[in-house]
């Protein structure tokens, strides 16, 4: 298999191209745009054979997806941010209308202010929409993850759209060896697209998108529900069977140095490379410390969490959004998985790295700080990270 | 090959009675025939056709939003070319005028730019109907509307013209866009014709009357529309190529009637006929219309 410098939106790139799809509709947006880019210029140069559609907006990136999904064919698009809040009521309804299209998002702050850089809000913001939720921490992730992202979201018991994402520049941009696999294994791993679902096709009239009235309109969301839950195995499957064919595991959850750690990080993201090294430097320093990597955020792997995390005193979870008002999205998704668990972890929630503000190692040591000092005693639920609270003061007073 | 015979938008449907929409569609329909596949934006149309469990296409259908019919079209167009499927079938959309020249113009403007091979037939019925006959950019000057309404600081109804969507589509020099009335229907189906047998994106731009919104009586739709391209004021005609000079007038009326005729049964300019001068206003607008046209500058 070839090793190539590929940057996170090339990765994805190639991963349309090794999936064999078929409709590419997008539209620029940094920090997405290299992807549209690169699949231009694949197919320019006949690497690739599918559809290019340089569309006139995002919105109608995804229509057009819809559009090229329900008519049969394998459909993928890319956007970030504005691009994807943009897309939001077509999010709900390729996720309604049962359609595996694959979506690649460089993850990016919410305007205002208007900011390009890495951010979680705009996936965080459309956390119910119906999509799967795939996160990388690499370039070679952000490969692997969109391949199987089509496996899971074209099986007949799931059929729904997934998103993977990677965060703004620091993979997006960012050149990384990625072992790109051979086209062949691809073939095997997906197969050939089978059609299971009603399509757009004159020989057999089907209506997509009708007027649903309220006696059966409960039932299509639940059928959604149920899809959603259905996908928690087939994600299993589709991870075993990567790692046989490939020989690069994933799990929607996945922990480093967990067995006898007193606190946690839980990350998500290309965060997580730096918390690795600060969970190294501490164990050095005699701290026990790990680390929990959440892969796939929907469906949440709540039951995977709870028992990863079973011997440990406090989960420091690490977010990078913030719904004004409450918590980060993930602290809030990790806090409920323990509703019903009797002896649970302190759990707090640290805010960094907002609009692509570096998380560094300091941070996560300065998180480990506070979380050792909450072991033992009270503590803020909700914790900023590296922001002048001195200069908000003076504006917004004190609380 | 003749589908004349052949229904493929079932009767049965919940559209109100008088309405011009499902004549529209069903000759529109038995003119392409089976090898179609339709886009439809938010609507009475979609409304009214598809109350799940039932639906009145028998041919492949979808509606996915309001403002993206085109860009659902344009998906769709090129999955068929990714699997070799496009030659020979025709991908339809029908829009009211409210996802056509307001909220869905953006997305019909990038498919006629990209060249879509798309038939858009446009159902202008002059308001957004199916929330209850709020005013669009393509209500006519003059029209009384639950948001243009008539009072004593406001006695005109809508204040503004009437946007020229089929002059905006033929600047975009695609292949074909035509004016066509149901009332007119031999015209009517020869445009559909012609259109179906041209590559790239064509727009069409019908009348459609609601005999709810426009307040007549459900018996005198296709009357109404008839008066509304015999007064001049919905001319028929095509152009190719965004060929201006050569617009093709494909009813020229002997003699225009006024406009009052047209107006005078239906509800909504009422109010105009306190006020005459507004009558004449319009009419000169006709008047100036047919004058650029004949005589162009």
């Amino acid at each position: 298999m070839p090793m190539m410098m590929l940057k996170g939106n090339e990765s994805t790139a190639y991963a349309a191209k090794l999936a064999r799809v078929k409709v590419v509709p997008a539209y620029p947006i940094t920090p997405s745009t290299v992807f549209p880019e690169k699949v231009s210029e694949l197919i320019a140069n006949g690497e690739m054979d599918a559809e290019f559609l340089p569309v006139e907006s995002e919105h109608s990136a995804l229509s057009a997806a819809i559009g090229a999904a329900a008519t049969g064919v394998r459909t993928m698009t890319a956007t970030a941010s504005q691009g994807l809040a943009f897309m939001n009521e077509i999010l709900y309804i390729a996720s309604g209308m049962r359609l595996p299209i694959v979506m690649a998002i460089g993850n990016r702050a919410l305007a205002a202010p208007v900011n390009i850089w890495a951010d979680q809000q705009d996936t965080m913001m459309v956390r119910d929409s119906g999509w799967i939720h795939f996160y990388a921490e690499t370039n070679q992730e952000a490969l692997d993850l969109t391949i199987i992202a089509f496996k899971v979201s074209e099986n007949e018991n799931v059929l729904l759209p997934a998103l993977m994402g990677m965060d703004a520049f620091v993979l997006t941009h960012t050149m990384e060896p990625v072992n790109v696999p051979e086209q062949k294994d691809v073939d095997a791993f997906l197969g050939e697209k089978e059609i299971n679902y009603p399509v757009l096709d004159p020989s057999k009239p089907a209506t997509f998108g009708a007027f649903v009235f309220p006696e059966h309109y409960m039932e299509f969301r639940y059928s959604q529900y149920i899809a959603m839950e259905h996908a928690k195995k087939v994600i299993d499957d589709a991870f075993e069977q990567f790692n046989k064919i490939f020989g690069r595991g994933y799990s929607k959850v996945s922990g480093f140095q967990v067995e006898d750690a007193d606190i946690l990080f839980i990350t998500m993201g290309s965060m997580t490379g730096t918390a690795r090294e600060t969970v190294r430097k501490l164990r050095e320093e005699g701290e026990k410390v790990g680390l929990v990597k959440i892969t796939v955020f929907r469906p949440f792997p709540k039951d995977e969490i709870i028992e990863i995390t079973k011997n440990a005193k406090v989960i420091a979870v690490v977010d990078r959004n913030i719904s004004p008002g409450f918590a980060g999205a993930i602290f809030t998704e990790v806090a409920a998985s323990f509703t019903n668990v009797k002896n649970r972890p302190k759990i707090i929630d640290f805010i960094l790295g907002l609009g692509g503000r570096d998380i560094r190692v300091e941070n996560y040591e300065e998180i480990y700080k506070r979380s050792k000092k909450a072991m033992r005693g009270k503590f803020e639920e909700v914790q900023w990270i590296d922001v002048d609270e001195e200069s908000v003061k003076e504006v917004e007073g004190s609380l | 090959m003749n589908y004349e015979d052949m229904e493929f938008f079932a009767p049965g449907h919940r559209a109100c009675a008088g309405c011009a929409a499902p004549i529209i569609v069903k000759w529109v329909l038995k003119l392409a025939g089976p090898n179609t596949i339709v886009v439809n934006a938010t609507g009475c149309l979609e409304v009214f056709s598809t109350p799940y469990p039932h639906s009145a296409w028998r041919l492949p259908w979808i509606h996915v939003a309001f403002e993206n019919a085109s860009a659902t079209a344009s998906g769709i167009e090129a999955a068929l070319k990714a699997m070799g499927k496009k030659e020979g079938t025709n991908i339809i959309v029908f829009g009211g005028d409210g996802g056509t020249s307001d909220i869905g113009i953006q997305s019909l403007s990038g498919m006629a730019e990209r060249g879509h091979d798309v038939l858009y037939v446009l159902y202008d019925n002059e308001a957004y109907m199916n929330t209850g006959i709020q005013r669009s950019s393509s209500t006519p000057f003059g029209a009384w509307t639950t948001t243009s309404q008539v009072g004593p600081s406001k006695p005109l109804g809508k204040e503004e013209f009437k946007k020229p969507i089929a002059d905006i589509m033929a600047a975009h020099k695609i292949p074909y866009v035509a004016t066509a009335n149901p009332a007119f229907l031999p015209d009517f189906k020869a445009k559909v014709q012609k259109a179906l047998s041209i590559k790239g994106p064509k727009f069409i731009h019908t009348i459609s009357s609601c005999t709810t919104g426009w307040r007549h009586d459900p018996s005198k739709t296709i009357e109404i529309m008839r008066l509304a391209t015999e007064t001049g004021i919905f001319p028929l005609w095509e152009i190719e190529n965004g060929d201006f000079g050569h617009r093709k007038i494909t009813y020229m009326p002997k003699q225009r009637k006024p406009v009052e005729e047209y107006l005078k049964p239906q509800g909504r300019f009422r109010h105009l006929f306190s006020e005459p001068e507004k009558i004449k206003e319009i009419q000169k607008m006709v008047d100036d219309w047919w004058a650029q046209y004949e005589h162009p500058q």
